[in-house]
């Protein structure tokens, strides 16, 4: 269960660092904000629906936690730790669809649906990168991903897999160029009409999510817990930090992908590449 | 275990029976997810974890597909005026009734087989090595074929449609 607590203490780090970055309030203090915020609804929402999507994304990303190996340890043993990640992030796309749907609010809406969008244009990309890791591992247990890394690192020799992991990652957090669920320009999206604690729940699981995605690229593209001199969980905790770091610095030095733009170049361009580098991976495995 | 199994089914049929019960179509949707979901746990409980998680993974994406779909194709497309999920009442009872008693007089009818040899070490494995190995021809084809299926929709289903951005109209 540490595994999940260190996870956690990272999102709070990604929220400061995004803080520090952003020159806003920190985390702890614009939790206290949204704490004391007063409750506002909208006419006839659906607030059943809008609480359970609030709730879906935080615990989805504890639930994903399990399967990440610190070192050569997870908290959950089982051998389809990949697929289990898989799952759980895709709970993402029923959690922020709940909470566009269920406010009676049309940017909300516009929100919630523009994140089904997205994820409908990352999710193969992102399936055939962990695939391809997989498919050279031999395995779907991301402990033995990470071990099967001892001369070269995934990220080095299947550098197309690894960087649209990176773009997924970022995708399935609505983060930084794939925020537009969220956007500025429909007034906050999906959040659009969440009162203060369960926005508080909802962006606490985003970057919960953040945290996860970046920490398992370490199992799957970066050797693992492989390093020199430290052990191997402090070599996954490094790479996790630095994954992170790099996503949310990401966040505010790109600009906001439209939703049809990143469509057509993940449908036109991302999966004909990750398909092509599956097919190199393939090769070179079964050879 | 067992009794996890039993909370498991329960939640499933309620869930499922709720799909009938609710007003608004994306309570309905939902509803039948939750009910896959308990599907999912009792695979799980049964030693397949590959087959459910799969199945977890897949039905999550699958409903928020369909309440797309299904949200678009409705009288109401907001949604939050209640309506009836239930239409030709007396047919439709007619037909699950005689479906569910054919179904449970078969599973008291049939003489079942002793079971044979005992569950693989990695199941995964041997699911992969039964539709794969054999069968990897069909797997192929068929996998190329929904590819080509989903391009092909989202292409025509795009405002441009097949001719791109400045084609011929």
């Amino acid at each position: 269960m540490l595994e999940v607590v260190v996870l956690g203490v990272l999102a709070v780090a990604a929220a400061s660092l995004d803080a520090v970055l952003a020159g806003g309030p920190g985390p702890f203090r614009e939790a206290a904000r949204l704490l004391v915020l007063e409750r506002r609804t909208t006419p006839q929402a659906d607030r059943l629906l809008a609480r359970i999507g609030a709730i879906a994304l935080p615990l989805a990303a504890a639930l994903a936690a399990l399967v990440v190996p610190f070192g050569g340890h997870a908290a959950l043993d089982t051998r389809v730790g990949v697929v289990w990640f898989n799952a759980m992030e895709v709970v993402g796309w029923a959690a922020v669809w709940l909470v566009g749907w269920g406010a009676n609010s049309a940017f909300a809406l516009v929100g919630g649906y523009r994140f089904i969008a997205q994820g409908l244009a990352y999710e193969l990309p992102h399936m055939f990168a962990l695939i391809t890791a997989a498919l050279a591992a031999h395995s779907l247990d991301l402990r033995a991903i990470g071990a099967a890394q001892g001369g070269l690192w995934f990220g080095v020799w299947m550098p197309v897999a690894f960087a649209v992991y990176l773009v997924s990652a970022l995708a399935m957090a609505f983060w930084g160029p794939f925020g537009a669920p969220l956007g500025a320009d429909i007034a906050g999206g999906a959040a659009l009409e969440l009162p203060g604690p369960d926005r508080l729940v909802f962006l606490a699981g985003r970057y919960g999510l953040l945290a996860v995605a970046s920490a398992v690229a370490v199992p799957l593209f970066l050797g693992g817990g492989g390093g020199p001199v430290l052990p191997a969980w402090l070599w996954s905790l490094v790479k996790t930090c630095a994954v992170l770091a790099l996503l949310v610095w990401a966040r505010r030095r790109l600009p906001v992908l439209r939703m049809d733009r990143f469509v057509q170049a993940a449908w036109v361009v991302l999966i004909p590449a990750v398909l092509l580098q599956m097919l190199v991976v393939a090769v070179v495995v079964v050879d | 275990m067992t009794v996890l199994f039993w909370v498991l089914a329960v939640a499933a049929v309620a869930s499922g029976a709720a799909v009938f019960a609710v007003g608004s179509m994306a309570r309905a949707t939902f509803a039948l997810l939750a009910s896959f979901l308990c599907v999912g746990g009792e695979l799980l409980l049964a030693g397949q974890h590959y087959l459910g998680v799969l199945v977890v993974l897949m039905m999550i994406m699958e409903m928020l597909v369909m309440a797309v779909f299904m949200v678009m194709y409705m009288m109401d497309p907001a949604g939050l005026m209640p309506m009836s999920m239930v239409h030709n009442r007396r047919g439709a009872l007619i037909v699950s009734g005689a479906v569910f008693a054919a179904l449970a007089a078969g599973v008291f009818a049939v003489p079942w087989p002793a079971r044979r040899g005992g569950p693989p070490r990695d199941p995964a494995a041997a699911l992969g090595q039964a539709i794969m190995g054999p069968k990897m021809l069909v797997m192929m084809v068929i996998g190329i074929a929904i590819l080509a299926t989903m391009i092909a929709t989202v292409v025509l289903a795009t405002r441009t449609g097949r001719y791109g951005e400045d084609g011929a109209r």
